[in-house]
């Protein structure tokens, strides 16, 4: 039964549609996966497993009830096993931010995203382990434990999803709905050898995600192909009532074989610099090729204000934090830490349940929106910001996409960053960038550097630009296969 | 940028984090770090650029004001680590032995 697992979604969907399997065969083979190998990558917070099996067998009776009343068309994800970063709300489930303030705390509500693939049939196996409300980029800072790294269990998966990355490399699940403030789907995507997207800002709506940086998150996904991407950003992408800041554009067709021939492909001089591992520039540098081979012309370009991203990222992101993070006092949720008045129990559950990591950004944040540094910390980081935007509004009228690297390196040691915030930043560099513009972003592996481990490379589109996201990594993964290897067992 | 230790206990403070020795003194050696990073910033040029405080090609829309359907106040309240009835319960706001 476990083959089921190796099916990728689109040959799931299918066989479900053929009756070679059931929906509750699929989704049996994925919870045993879960239990046969979750203990050591530590990729889950929560299994759902009962909640699956309902679903599961829902998603089996609207199967049967179609092929008796002869309907041809079902929704996509009917019946297709997937998992969600533990910061999405979904009714009645555990939903932490992998943080001891939010242990215990059950939703009263969903997530739009969430509920658009409930509505389809999709079936949720359970929450995975993310860096504390999405802070980090190795999941190190999760309060309950790392995640490992299914290419080797040594290194971390990368961050802050680096749950989803881990579990749909090691085939727990067959797509995870994470999110991406500052590269949170993108590398750990490239650490794990997956293919991840970050949308545009605005094309998902973030109702009921539970919100770290707010002009700079999004809700994107995971799964092992651009191909089995699409149906599930399909899926939840669109505007909606609940989300002031989700975008009314329509989304356009997406025709993943329309090709490469004359697409334009920018390639930034700032991405290629000294302290980028030489084996993840020649993958990347080869994937270029490869594109280019395709039909693709790849222009060399500027984005000048690029080594600004990591100071402009650490002054809003962790500002945005301070006060969104400010409702956790222990009064409506989560658990609370006894003080003699109000403002002592404030000090004393914030002081205590928040990690290291969400406590310096706080801290961080505070310090910039306070009285007298505001000026010189937030207002300029936002004018600065400005400047970032502009490099790309003027690179995008001259191509159509951008390439380079995900991360500096592949996959780092447990451990290697121990305590230095700044060196742990600095995994950012390539994907703050996309967020502080607004641009969609897709990683997905090009090759395997000495140690065995995945390199990914990343694509960026003009904002509202996925099409051309998809259509560039489908058309490379129809003659490359990296995407297919998995790790060992 | 070097950040005092008095100037952690204040940040601390009007973030309302309660912080070990330990920990302020680790956050002004650490804050201090990423803060003379960022001062970068102050070296860019940026007279004449407005700020980006959204990167929405328009200002957020509005609704109308329609009542529908909400959580059930039972589900929130059982979120809620303290409550009587069907309000939050919260220690004194004033100190209680003072």
């Amino acid at each position: 039964m476990s083959q089921l697992t190796d099916l990728t979604l689109l040959e799931a969907a299918a066989g479900l549609r053929a009756g070679r399997f059931s929906a509750r065969q699929l989704t049996e083979a994925h919870l045993e996966r879960i239990s046969a190998l979750d203990p050591e990558l530590h990729a889950f917070l929560t299994v759902t497993a009962e909640l699956a099996r309902t679903q599961a067998d829902a998603a089996d009776r609207r199967l049967a009830e179609a092929r008796r009343a002869g309907v041809e068309s079902l929704p996509p994800l009917l019946g297709l096993p997937i998992a969600l970063k533990d910061v999405l709300c979904l009714e009645g489930v555990p939903t932490t931010c992998g943080s001891r303030i939010l242990e215990g705390f059950r939703p009263p509500y969903t997530a739009t995203a969430v509920q658009r693939l409930l509505d389809q049939g999709a079936v949720v196996l359970g929450m995975l382990n993310t860096d504390e409300f999405a802070m980090g980029s190795s999941t190190e800072n999760s309060a309950y434990g790392v995640t490992h790294n299914p290419w080797n269990l040594e290194r971390v998966p990368g961050g802050s999803s680096g749950g989803a990355a881990a579990a749909v490399a090691a085939e727990l699940c067959l797509a995870a709905l994470a999110t991406d403030t500052g590269g949170s789907v993108r590398q750990p995507a490239a650490f794990c050898g997956v293919t991840g997207l970050k949308p545009s800002y605005g094309r998902v709506s973030r109702y009921g995600l539970i919100a770290y940086g707010s002009s700079l998150d999004c809700i994107g996904v995971l799964a092992r192909s651009a191909a089995d991407l699409l149906p599930v950003f399909l899926g939840m992408a669109g505007t909606d009532p609940l989300d002031s800041t989700s975008l009314e554009t329509a989304l356009p067709p997406i025709d993943l074989d329309g090709g490469l021939r004359g697409v334009r492909i920018g390639v930034p001089h700032e991405y290629f610099i000294e302290g980028i591992h030489p084996e993840v520039e020649r993958g990347v540098r080869q994937a270029i090729e490869t594109l280019t081979s395709l039909g693709a012309q790849a222009v060399p370009i500027r984005l000048p204000h690029t080594d600004l991203a990591l100071p402009v990222y650490y002054v809003i992101a962790p500002a945005e934090a301070s006060a969104n993070l400010a409702r956790y006092d222990g009064v409506r949720f989560g658990p609370r830490l006894r003080g003699h008045d109000l403002l002592d129990q404030y000090l004393e559950t914030r002081g205590h349940l928040f990690g290291p990591e969400v406590k310096r950004r706080i801290m961080l944040g505070t310090y910039a929106l306070s009285a007298g540094y505001y000026d010189a910390y937030y207002g300029q980081a936002q004018k600065v910001r400005t400047l970032i935007k502009r490099d790309f509004d003027e690179a995008f009228t001259e191509v159509d996409l951008i390439a380079c690297p995900v991360a500096p390196t592949t996959a780092f040691a447990i451990g290697a960053h121990g305590d230095d915030p700044l060196a742990m930043y600095l995994e950012d560099v390539f994907t703050l960038p996309a967020n502080l513009a607004g641009v969609p972003g897709m990683a997905f592996p090009v090759g395997r550097d000495a140690d065995g481990l995945p390199i990914g490379m990343q694509l960026m589109a003009p904002a509202l630009g996925e099409a051309h996201l998809f259509r560039a990594a489908h058309a490379y993964q129809q003659v490359t296969a990296w995407h297919k290897e998995r790790p060992p067992r | 940028m070097a950040l005092t230790l008095d100037e952690v206990r204040h940040i601390a403070s009007l973030a309302r984090l309660s912080l070990t020795p330990e920990e302020e003194q680790r956050f002004q050696q650490q804050l201090s770090s990423i803060l003379e990073h960022a001062s970068r910033l102050s070296q860019v040029d940026t007279t004449a650029i407005p700020p980006t405080a959204s990167v929405l090609p328009h200002p957020a829309r509005l609704r109308p004001d329609t009542p529908r359907p909400a959580s059930s106040r039972p589900a929130i309240l059982a979120n809620a680590p303290d409550t009587e009835r069907d309000y939050f319960r919260i220690p004194p706001v004033f100190d209680a032995e003072a």
